[in-house]
């Protein structure tokens, strides 16, 4: 992204038989100078613009004879809404009505190298001012064109709702300029983008573009696509975590089984392909398959604890000044969406042809490439819409499988995984113990230290390429990936005099990923609870310690707006309390107040197959990301991380048993539902305080999370340890792991009538 | 292979299937109608919520030779024909507070949802916060407090 001015860049005009404009991906985001507090130089969104910058390359916008822009966006949706506000951006400069915009997910672009990730709430951040800068290219060739065809100078023209009027008032639809203001050859433009006190369109709230789709049925996933021939196909799993295919007793029988037309050993199982995928539950019931050990046999939470425990690295010496501590355990969680792993594949002699919501499509175009044995050119990779992510779809494990599949039968495949697979073998967010130690002396706190140790983030998705290439660059000194992306990613808000914050990794035998703000909710809630019981050694009322210790004024600002809203301090029954946190990340602050009701008849109350537990009753929640394009999509990612933070803070674990998770449905896995759900949710979005905007994607969890922990803590009068505080009950009867899945239930009818229920 | 008749959406249709076949993958992967959802597949999400006769049912808990040649399975593809327009009121709730986020669940929310306000409506009352407890439909979005809002709008609006 070349910038010659605030508002003043160079993009380009493509030879095309109509409107192609484009501009460069990647804008420049320089690092400052080495500090201890390096988030306040560099975050983890400038080191991906960063890295993006030498091979940054071209994304473009076309204006077609019918008067439609499109657009491909290299980024994945998968509910978070930048295909919504990718629109905007083009609506605003181009100053077309926003139905006229069609934006798809681009298939895997390997030229794009690493500008092709979906992750670390990263896509508005960069992509922020390449596709104004494109549009605004075609806005300013538009107007050359109907300057030509009106007789007028460009000066007197107004381009408006799609329509260019001259000054006698006749207009042209661009369609019809569009192949006037195309250009032959390509070449260099310089354009100035709109100032953000003309925007009529980027800082307005807008519902969604797909929402339409989505109310009617008619938004296609991965598994709604109808490729030809590709039948349902799934995997008999082991009964333990990557557990592998000793034998299998009877391969012929199963292939007999009505509907099913393969079954083949594959590297994780045994796959099935059958006409229908309630005839694929059936076949991998059948299967008798003898497993070979995994990569977690016989582990348990308490011999993970114990292995995490032997990796802390040490607080010190503990000073001779006052201190507060704490050690906070987090056991693993599911990383699983709604719509559960699976991707479509086509490979024939040669070639391949992947459909899935991907959001690292050329590090599976390369991977899948690889395992086919095919070169990379011969792999198209197509990003379908993706059913919910939270991280998940960083990494492209059904689209691997459903390849390996179809190699070996020599057909297209529609693979999808069971819940009960997606619960047990799927990735998690990993157990991870978090150990504070803060010194003070009087009103003054000296140090902050953390000790954040982990079972293994598996990062290997290609946003560790990013990172190790230019760690050796940064000023953390000779550290991994993993490390780096931790310093990079958590920020010290507090005046804590000498702060330092240490991640420790151990174990890499799990199925792990980036899940939904990765290590903060975990970090930022140890920390909150230590600030709390710092407030009250200090005599302080935890809103007005966070106000005094809090750095700069936007921080202060979203704690007094939820304390304002949330009516911060109000008496409130016993039992029952308020809490309230603070976090900042990917350049934006935000601030949680909940309430909670912790009193037995609220905790007791009967849900069937359900876990109630204490109930967050309020939350409110502020957050400022700088520049709100779309203050209505980012009020919707606010309230899907305070859902979040809630079950994070409260019911949603999994629990490690014999080297198997025992969770293996929805009813099990307590995600919050709607008697979990806050009657009164308020969400603030903050007046824009940037020329740009910060991200939205994650950064809802973390500070919820902590919000509730400390009004738990307050509501009970014993500050909570352990997360989520309800892991010590098991709440369910685990299903079995041999068969791996359930079967099909026949008394849908019965249930119906017997209790009407929704 | 048994045959299998029953209307959906309106229409007659007769499928060539095991009758143990779930109705969920009938209608899916032998029908082409995608707009009940797979998310559990044991009656426990509700992404795949539906309705027969006009009362919700999860198509991944029903045997396909459970359906009699009358029985009416109405999907959201069909919800809007059931109100005599384009969109039903419950589906118009959910565009004017922008519900979905991904949309996986919201096939089956919307489902639920009309179904529950017939459901209060015939037991004539209001729909009450319980009501919305009640509902057991997964949304990992966490779209729960819109869907509420929106139930009370599309409730107003339905007759
Ligand atoms: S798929 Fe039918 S209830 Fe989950
Ligand atoms: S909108 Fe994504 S699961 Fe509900």
């Amino acid at each position: 992204m070349t910038a010659i001015g605030r508002r003043h860049f160079l993009g380009y005009v493509l030879a095309a038989p109509t409107l192609l404009t484009a501009a460069e991906l990647g804008p420049v985001a320089g690092p400052g100078l080495p500090s201890p507090e390096i988030t306040d130089l560099l975050d983890l969104n400038d080191l991906m613009t960063a890295a993006a910058l030498p091979t940054a390359n071209l994304i473009s916008v076309e204006v077609d004879g019918d008067g439609t822009v499109s657009f491909a966006l290299p980024r994945a949706e998968v509910g978070q809404g930048i295909t919504t506000s990718t629109a905007m951006l083009i609506a605003e400069e181009l100053a077309v009505p926003l139905e006229r915009v069609r934006v798809t997910l681009a298939d895997a672009r390997p030229e794009l190298v690493f500008n092709q990730l979906t992750g670390g709430s990263n896509t508005t951040i960069a992509t922020y001012t390449p596709i104004r800068v494109a549009a605004a290219v075609a806005r300013l060739r538009l107007l050359e064109a109907a300057a030509a065809e009106l007789g007028s100078a460009v000066a007197d023209l107004t381009l408006k709702a799609g329509v260019i009027s001259g000054p006698g008032g006749d207009g042209i639809d661009i369609g019809a300029l569009a192949g006037k203001a195309a250009s032959a050859r390509t070449r260099r433009v310089a354009v100035e983008l709109t100032a953000r006190e003309s925007f009529t369109v980027i800082g307005r709230p807008h519902n969604r573009i797909d929402a339409l789709d989505a109310v009617t049925g008619r938004k296609k996933f991965a598994m709604d696509l109808d490729v030809p021939d590709a039948k349902p196909t799934m995997v008999c799993r082991p009964p333990t975590i990557n557990g592998e295919v000793g034998s299998v007793a009877n391969l012929a029988e199963v292939r007999a089984m009505p509907g099913v037309t393969d079954v083949v050993v594959i590297s994780t199982g045994v796959a099935v392909r059958a006409a229908t995928f309630g005839q694929c539950v059936d076949a991998v019931r059948a299967l008798r398959v003898s497993w070979r050990p995994g990569t977690a046999e016989g582990k348990s939470d308490e011999s993970v604890l114990r292995e995490l425990r032997a990796a802390e690295l040490p607080l010190g010496i503990r000073p001779p000044t006052p201190v507060v501590e704490g050690a906070f355990t987090f056991y693993f969680r599911s990383n699983s969406a709604l719509e559960p792993n699976c991707a479509i594949a086509d490979v024939r002699t040669g070639r391949a042809e992947i459909w899935s919501a991907m959001k690292s499509p050329i590090v599976a175009q390369q991977a899948i490439a690889a395992k086919l044995g095919l070169p990379p050119g011969r792999v198209t990779v197509h990003v379908t819409e993706g059913g919910g992510s939270f991280g998940r779809k960083l990494f492209f494990d059904a689209a691997l499988e459903a390849a390996e599949v179809s190699q070996r039968v020599g057909k297209p495949v529609k693979l999808m995984w069971h819940r009960a697979d997606d619960s047990r073998q799927g990735r998690t967010h990993p157990m991870a113990i978090s150990r504070v130690r803060v010194s003070y002396v009087g009103d003054t706190v000296l140090s902050y230290k953390q000790r954040h140790t982990s079972v293994s983030t598996d990062l290997g998705h290609g946003l560790g390429e990013i990172i190790t290439a230019m760690a050796a660059r940064l000023p953390v000194g000779d550290i991994g990936f993993s490390q780096t992306f931790f310093q990079l990613s958590q920020t010290m808000p507090y005046e804590f005099g000498i702060s330092s914050r240490l991640l420790s990794e151990t174990d890499k035998g799990f199925n792990t990923g980036s899940m939904r703000n990765v290590y903060s909710p975990d970090v930022t809630c140890a920390r909150e609870l230590i600030v709390d019981q710092l407030a009250a050694r200090m005599g302080k009322d935890p809103r007005r310690f966070r106000h005094d210790f809090l750095r700069d004024d936007r921080s202060r600002a979203v704690l007094a707006k939820v304390a304002e809203a949330g009516e911060w301090g109000r008496p409130m029954p016993e039992g029952t309390a308020q809490g309230i946190a603070f976090h900042s990340e990917y350049k934006a602050v935000s601030a949680a107040l909940v309430e909670i009701d912790c009193r037995p008849e609220t905790v007791d109350r009967p849900i069937r197959d359900g876990v109630t537990g204490p109930r967050v009753t309020k939350a409110v929640f502020a957050v400022d990301v700088g520049l709100a394009v779309n203050p209505r999509g980012l009020e919707a990612q606010m309230m899907g991380g305070v859902m979040d933070g809630i079950a994070l803070a409260l019911t949603s674990s999994l629990h490690l048993r014999d080297g198997h998770f025992l969770e293996a449905s929805w009813d099990n896995y307590f995600y919050t539902r709607q008697w979990n759900t806050p009657p009164d949710l308020r969400i603030i979005v903050m007046p824009s305080t940037s020329d740009r905007p910060g991200g939205a994607g994650e950064l809802g969890v973390a500070a919820s999370m902590a919000a509730v922990a400390c009004a738990y803590g307050r509501a009970t009068g014993t500050m909570p340890s352990s997360f989520p505080i309800n892991h010590g009950t098991l709440s369910f009867t685990p299903k079995p792991t041999i068969p791996p899945i359930p079967p099909s239930p026949a008394d849908g009818l019965d249930r119906a009538r017997r209790t009407k229920e929704t | 292979m048994p045959e299998h008749t029953f209307r959906v959406n309106g229409e007659q249709v007769t499928v060539d299937v095991a009758g143990d076949v779930r109705l969920l993958w009938v209608l899916r992967d032998i029908l082409g109608i995608t707009g009940p959802k797979y998310g559990c597949g044991i009656d426990v999400c509700k992404a795949c919520t539906s309705h027969l006769n006009g009362e919700a049912v999860n198509p991944c808990a029903i045997p396909v030779r459970d359906l009699r040649p009358a029985d009416e399975v109405t999907t959201i593809e069909g919800l809007a024909a059931t109100a005599g327009g384009d969109l039903h009121p419950m589906q118009q709730a959910w565009l004017d507070h922008d519900v979905a986020q991904c949309g996986y669940c919201q096939p089956g929310q919307i489902m639920a949802a009309v179904a529950l306000v017939r459901r209060v409506a015939a037991e004539g009352r209001a729909i009450t916060d319980a009501d919305l407890d009640g509902l057991r439909n997964i949304c990992r979005c966490g779209t729960y407090a819109r869907i509420r809002e929106a139930i009370r709008a599309g409730a107003e609006n339905m007759t």
